[in-house]
């Protein structure tokens, strides 16, 4: 079962750019946990202790079979359970695009870590750019819903992110742009498909 | 049955080591009936401690041989394939000390009077009952619980229990449950006591001697009670308006369903539960507050706990509700102890953790499994 996990970081590359940068035994608050995998294989990769906030109940449940600690609560009412300061990072995988209030969310993050990181689908993704030129909305593997079933309210490019982090007075430190399982390094705004963000308040 | 624990019967402990009350009173001797199911595995890891809430008792699972119809009342939780599984864990129901189900209690026989305890009994509190819980596990054996499980009154326990014996419990499950009650609750259970108190027929808690029961007054008590267990929405879906006869008699008779419900509640509840163990239980649920002892500081009180926790509220309850048990998941964060915490969406209010549902019992499967990694492993 542990070997599953440890593997997971080929399928998903975003998991394996976080646990890049978590030193060993760091504590984490991951919001949107889903099922749980990503805290269960920084566990069993890096060796972290933290929480997951969820607010499904099938993924609460899953969770727990994990045995990954998870408080059920919804990320829109904020994090009022954490206390300032608490968590070497806060991550918010897959997430961003789906929150309503994101702009209080960020700035939480950062009141209950030292660090936060974030991410998300790039919609300036090249074939997204194609859709959107041939008249559809993207449906891919990065954003898999048609436009009638999409969580996704806040879809946004690489070049919007840090254009809310610098106006928002947060500190990109590092960034990832991948693309099909690989590495971005040219035109990420145009070949990246998803994208992970270190990052904390400016001084 | 499917799944039952089957037939059960109870079994009774006794302790000759006197018992010092938190109030100051000395216990000499006492006995606890309690219920085992499943097997205390080689290395005695895989017991569970039950905690029951208050006007719960050891019969947890199962039924008795001489009362089929008597299911323990949390038989649908616990018993082979069920999310408190029988095959792996070692399970134990207990009666409270100053319960009326067998264990020592106001009504038990005093041996030093030949009378009933009555009104001599001492009000017990939660620490005194995790102190008497602690010295039935030693009589069994068993030296580290692998959790301890309740709802209510009975997640006090479990909390309690993390919190006086650090070391002697892996798992805490503490289900619609608080770390102190509000003053609303404490109102409630005010009145409940009340209407004991005042009557006639109460004695001053020495009705036994007299030859009569506080009936009028337990059932009142049991009456206001039971509908602070229930939601709104439940008692709307299950009774509404409906009319027994189906017409207005302008009279005080009972003419609602939901007046001849209670009332039948509380008229079973009267003609077996004990009035002074009401009382009791009342008094216990009003003192319990670790946080006390910290100038109110919840989050100091539970520096102690090692144990990791899995925190389950119910949304329709207002008893006990979500946001109270959020109260200890803060105190437990701050603690940096392991914790998952689940909203349960139900509609059945306070008594929803005595229910079945598919969800809940997920979640309480999915977590007690994790528990028997830890020992199979």
């Amino acid at each position: 079962m542990s070997n599953d996990y440890s593997q997971l970081g080929q399928l998903r590359p975003d998991f394996a750019a976080i646990a890049a940068w978590l030193p060993q035994g760091a504590s984490v608050l991951d919001l949107g946990c889903g099922d749980g995998s990503l805290l269960r294989y920084l566990r069993e990769t890096r060796g972290v202790r933290g929480y997951g906030v969820e607010i499904s109940d099938a993924d609460v449940a899953a969770c727990i079979a994990n045995n990954v600690n998870v408080i059920q609560n919804d990320l829109e009412s904020g994090l009022a359970d954490f206390e300032s300061n608490s968590f070497d990072f806060v991550i918010l995988s897959q997430t961003l695009q789906a929150t309503r209030h994101t702009e209080p969310l960020m700035q939480e993050m950062l009141r209950v870590g030292r660090e936060g990181i974030v991410s998300f689908p790039n919609f300036g993704y090249w074939k997204n750019r194609v859709n959107i030129l041939r008249g559809n909305m993207p449906v891919s593997k990065d954003l898999p819903y048609q436009w009638y079933d999409t969580p996704n309210v806040h879809l946004c490019t690489l070049h919007d992110f840090e254009t809310f982090c610098r106006k928002y007075r947060m500190l990109i430190l590092d960034r990832r742009v991948m693309a099909g399982g690989s590495a971005v390094n040219m035109l990420p705004n145009l070949l990246g498909s998803t994208a992970v963000y270190r990052f904390r308040r400016a001084a | 049955m499917d799944n039952s624990v089957g037939i059960v019967s109870a079994q009774r402990a006794q302790f000759d080591t006197p018992l010092l009350c938190k109030s100051g009173v000395v216990l000499p001797r006492y006995e606890l009936v309690y219920e085992t199911y499943g097997t205390l595995n080689a290395d005695r890891s895989n017991a569970v401690l039950i905690c029951h809430a208050l006007s719960g008792h050891h019969h947890v699972a199962g039924i008795y041989a001489d009362d089929p119809r008597n299911i323990g009342w949390w038989d649908n939780l616990i018993g082979s394939g069920k999310p408190i599984d029988t095959d792996k864990f070692f399970v134990i129901g207990l009666n409270n000390l100053g319960g009326c189900h067998g264990s020592t209690g106001p009504s038990s026989i005093d041996t030093a009077s030949g009378q009933p305890y009555g009104a001599s009994f001492p009000l017990v509190t939660v620490e005194d009952w995790v102190e008497s819980q602690s010295r039935l596990a030693d009589q069994l054996g068993i030296q580290q619980f692998a959790a301890v499980i309740g709802g209510s009154l009975g997640g006090m326990q479990a909390m309690q229990w993390s919190l006086s014996y650090p070391e002697r419990v892996r798992h805490v499950l503490a289900i619609a449950t608080a770390p102190h009650l509000t003053a609303e609750n404490i109102a409630f259970n005010d009145v409940a006591r009340n209407a004991i108190l005042t009557d006639p027929d109460f004695y001053g808690g020495n009705f036994y001697r007299h030859g009569v029961v506080p009936t009028r007054g337990l059932r009142l008590a049991r009456m206001l009670g039971h509908i602070t267990y229930l939601s709104d929405d439940a008692m709307a879906d299950k009774f509404g308006r409906s009319l027994r006869s189906g017409k207005l008699g302008y009279s005080y008779d009972i003419e609602f369903e939901i007046e001849s419900y209670l009332r039948y509640q509380g008229d079973k509840f009267a003609a077996y539960f004990d009035a002074n163990t009401y009382l009791l239980m009342t008094k216990a649920l009003d003192y319990f507050d670790p946080a006390r002892a910290f100038d109110g500081n919840l989050n100091r009180a539970f520096a102690a706990a090692q144990a990791k926790f899995l925190v389950v509220s119910f949304t329709t309850d207002w008893r006990f509700a979500p946001q109270r048990s959020r109260e200890i998941v803060r105190a437990l964060l701050h603690n940096k102890r392991d914790v998952s915490y689940a909203e349960i969406s139900s509609n059945h209010g306070h008594d929803s953790f005595l229910m079945e549902d598919a969800h809940y019992f997920e979640v309480m499967r999915n977590y007690m499994n994790t528990i028997a990694q830890e020992f199979a492993a």
